[in-house]
């Protein structure tokens, strides 16, 4: 296979070809925004009206008290942690391909985060008292209760969101110095020039902006880890059958870098063809992106193997119980839905042929997400529908529309806002790929014999 | 929860079920239910809505599992491959069992659950923000959350209805998670009485709603501190123990005389309701 990146392009050329992705959209573009705000307002319609009427409207009922939303906002915040593997562990270990790449999953990540967030206020039954979770000093010395999960779960996001936000923040600076130079009025160039914080690419500016990305970078990945281990504590800390696992927390890591990765090839592939993007994102790329995924899905595989065997092999009769009726059961083909999508179909991408095959990875991509997104919603209702107590045994429960306006408009929301970040700022990081090709032509000059990739 | 009082009573945080290092010293709130008198009447279901201010959620609703039942009875059916169970349905009812260690006390974000020194798993409705983790962790499911809000927009209670409200008991709005209280309303009454008395609460002082209508007297409620109350002694004949995991019914061949169990007791909540096994014929 060919290079990841051509050693003969110009600096000069990298820098048109990204700040030609900021100029104004076409039609198209503002057909597809207008769509995501409709979705949105989907969504705002059906918050609107569950706020007003109470959470009943959602048809959750009083053995099935969380549905979609919980489980729509374990996908979100799984999402998230792609960026965080592309930017910061890459970053670490020196992976070179990641360059062109990194940039859009970190904003899906951040994007991301700021949708689950959301979830997390919806699904709540008195919104307005939500400043209860957090610690605020009080004349009644009133504070959260710091042994529940959800409050690590508040303060994991939190944290986070704050500090990815920061991370994509830092590494745009000098490429929001070179929009700066290269854009000459309206409120682009004022915006450009007060987020570039006076960068002039001097010797000294570069030193302290490599330590403070890696310095972001470290502190990144433990927090990423983290994170999804709370949320997958909310479960394992429980003792419902079906939750009561211990290898919930790497279980559900695997799970989120699993979709994060989908969702970048999904995104690799818009991007690459509407921005014409296919000198930077480019297809050896695209194999690199793709045989992680691939190992990241066999990971996410073994892991709920193990998940099930434990449980099978395991003395806990309701967990068994919870098990079968989840393979046997009203949600069955969902269950099984979720094995072909998260764990038969990946299978395709060891295959060279489709490894570069855009249409149909993104294609699979997005069915490697709706699998993603069963197995949330698969470890969440199914639970309720068969727990310790008989009681709630014979009690069924499907979502109303209203939890299925506000998931798909979480959708538009996650589209809005990528959008809008893709014509205000460079998707392409362009000092990163300016290095990628540079180290690229080294390597040549110093090892004119070698071909083919490193 | 100060720091202060965190940082000083530490240890009250750590244990794992206060009974057995920090006893109950003048009451332990406990009941016991006798399943052999039951008769599946709802007596204790209707008096529980009377007593509490409990909506009537109506025909549509209660399908959908929005209920508000704090005392429920349950119905199991012993078919043995027969159409029709030989002894009709075996009855239970479930209310909350107020668990020494309860799962929904450490799972509330804000803290609106918590235990209290008399041994009552309390709910502070003004805390709860209806995250529903509650809920979600009680392995009883005798948790109910207002779907609606049933005192305004759904006006369960229209004029002139509204006078039968308990004046003792909140009219719960939208959004947040109740449950049986032991009907505290009356205990905190019991209790200030007989501290005026300079006395303790004596057995049969105090009441729950169930346990006064039920017709057959299959509830008994009590303080099991007090050595004369009549819950104490069931508790005591059954040799059910507060701070066990299994009980000597289960323990023991040779206890078979013995009725007394505790409800999904291996999951270590240590509740607070005995019930006495149903003698069928079979097994006399």
């Amino acid at each position: 296979m060919g290079k990841d990146i051509r050693e003969d392009i110009a600096w000069a050329q990298i820098n048109k070809d990204v700040l030609k992705s900021l100029e104004s959209p076409r039609r198209m573009y503002w057909v597809i925004l207008f769509i995501a705000i409709a979705m949105i307002g989907v969504a705002v319609g059906s918050e609107v009206y569950q706020y007003q009427t109470g959470m009943g409207v959602s048809n959750k009922n009083n053995s099935h008290v969380w549905g979609l939303y919980i489980a729509t906002f374990i996908f979100w915040i799984g999402m998230s942690h792609s960026g965080t593997l592309l930017s910061a562990i890459l970053h670490l270990m020196h992976a070179d391909w990641r360059k062109p790449i990194y940039r859009f999953a970190e904003a899906m990540t951040t994007f991301s985060l700021m949708t689950a967030g959301l979830f997390v206020l919806v699904h709540l039954g008195r919104l307005w008292m939500v400043y209860y979770v957090m610690p605020y000093p009080n004349e009644r010395w009133v504070w959260p209760n710091f042994q529940s999960p959800l409050v690590w779960d508040m303060f994991a996001i939190a944290t986070y969101l704050s500090s990815s936000v920061l991370f994509l923040y830092v590494g745009m600076i000098p490429d929001l110095a070179i929009c700066r130079d290269n854009i000459h009025a309206g409120w682009r160039k004022k915006l450009y020039t007060v987020m570039s914080l006076g960068w002039e690419g001097t010797d000294r500016q570069w030193r302290n902006f490599r330590i403070t990305y890696l310095t972001i970078a470290c502190f990144l990945i433990p927090l990423a880890v983290s994170v999804h281990s709370i949320v997958a504590s909310d479960f394992a800390m429980s003792n419902m059958p079906g939750w009561h696992v211990t290898s919930f927390p790497p279980y559900f890591v695997a799970g989120a870098l699993y979709s994060g990765c989908a969702a970048i090839i999904t995104l690799f592939i818009i991007l690459r063809y509407v921005f014409k993007f296919e000198e930077y994102m480019t297809l050896p790329i695209m194999k690199k992106l793709v045989r992680l995924t691939f190992a990241i899905a066999m990971v996410w595989t073994y892991l709920n193997l193990i998940e099930f065997a434990s449980v099978w092999y395991g003395h806990d009769q309701t967990a068994k119980d919870q098990l079968i009726f989840k393979a046997t059961g009203p949600y069955a083909p969902f269950f099984w839905a979720m094995i072909f999508f998260g764990s038969i179909l990946p299978l395709m991408l060891a295959f060279k042929r489709f490894q570069t095959h855009l249409p149909i990875l993104f294609i699979v991509s997005i069915l490697l997400n709706v699998g993603m997104w069963l197995e949330r919603w698969m470890i969440i209702a199914p639970s309720f529908a068969h727990g310790h107590y008989p009681w709630t045994w014979d009690h069924d429960q499907w979502p109303s529309l209203v939890q299925w306006g506000i998931v798909f408009g979480s959708f538009g929301w996650f589209t809005l806002l990528f959008m809008v970040f893709c014509k205000v700022f460079p998707s392409v990081s362009m000092y990163e790929v300016k290095e990628m090709v540079y180290h690229r032509s080294l390597a040549l000059k110093h090892k004119p014999a070698v071909k083919g990739d490193y | 929860m100060s720091i202060t009082n965190l940082l000083e009573n530490w240890s009250d945080f750590r244990q794992q079920h206060p009974s057995d290092e920090r006893p109950h010293r003048e009451y332990k709130w406990a009941m016991s239910i006798d399943l052999d008198s039951c008769t599946g009447c709802n007596a204790c279901s209707v008096a529980c809505y009377a007593e509490n201010n409990l909506p009537v959620v109506g025909k549509e609703k209660f399908a959908h599992g929005h209920s508000h039942h704090w005392i429920r009875i349950e119905r199991y059916w012993d078919n043995d491959g027969r159409e029709f169970a030989d002894q009709g349905a075996q009855f239970l009812p479930m209310l909350c069992q107020h668990c020494e260690s309860a799962p929904c006390e450490t799972v509330c974000p804000v803290g609106a659950t918590n235990h209290t020194a008399d041994g009552l798993n309390s709910q502070v409705y003004n805390r709860c923000v209806g995250s529903r983790y509650c809920n979600a962790n009680c392995p009883y499911k005798a948790r109910y959350f207002n779907w609606y809000d049933y005192p305004t927009t759904d006006n369960v209670w229209p004029e002139p209805m509204n006078q039968q409200l308990n004046p003792d008991v909140t009219v719960r709005g939208k959004g947040v998670m109740e449950k049986c209280t032991f009907c505290v309303q009356r205990l905190t009454v019991a209790k200030s009485n007989a501290r005026s008395a300079g006395r303790s609460v004596l057995d049969g002082e105090v009441q729950t709603a169930c346990q006064q209508v039920c017709p057959t007297g299959a509830i008994s409620f009590g303080n099991l501190v007090d050595p004369l109350a009549k819950v104490g002694k069931q508790w005591m004949t059954q040799q059910v123990e507060l701070n066990k995991d299994k009980q000597a019914k289960d323990a023991e061949e040779k206890a078979v005389k013995l009725r007394g169990y505790r409800i999904l007791e291996e999951l270590r909540t240590y509740p607070s309701v005995m019930y006495l096994e149903q003698l069928r014929e079979s097994a006399i």
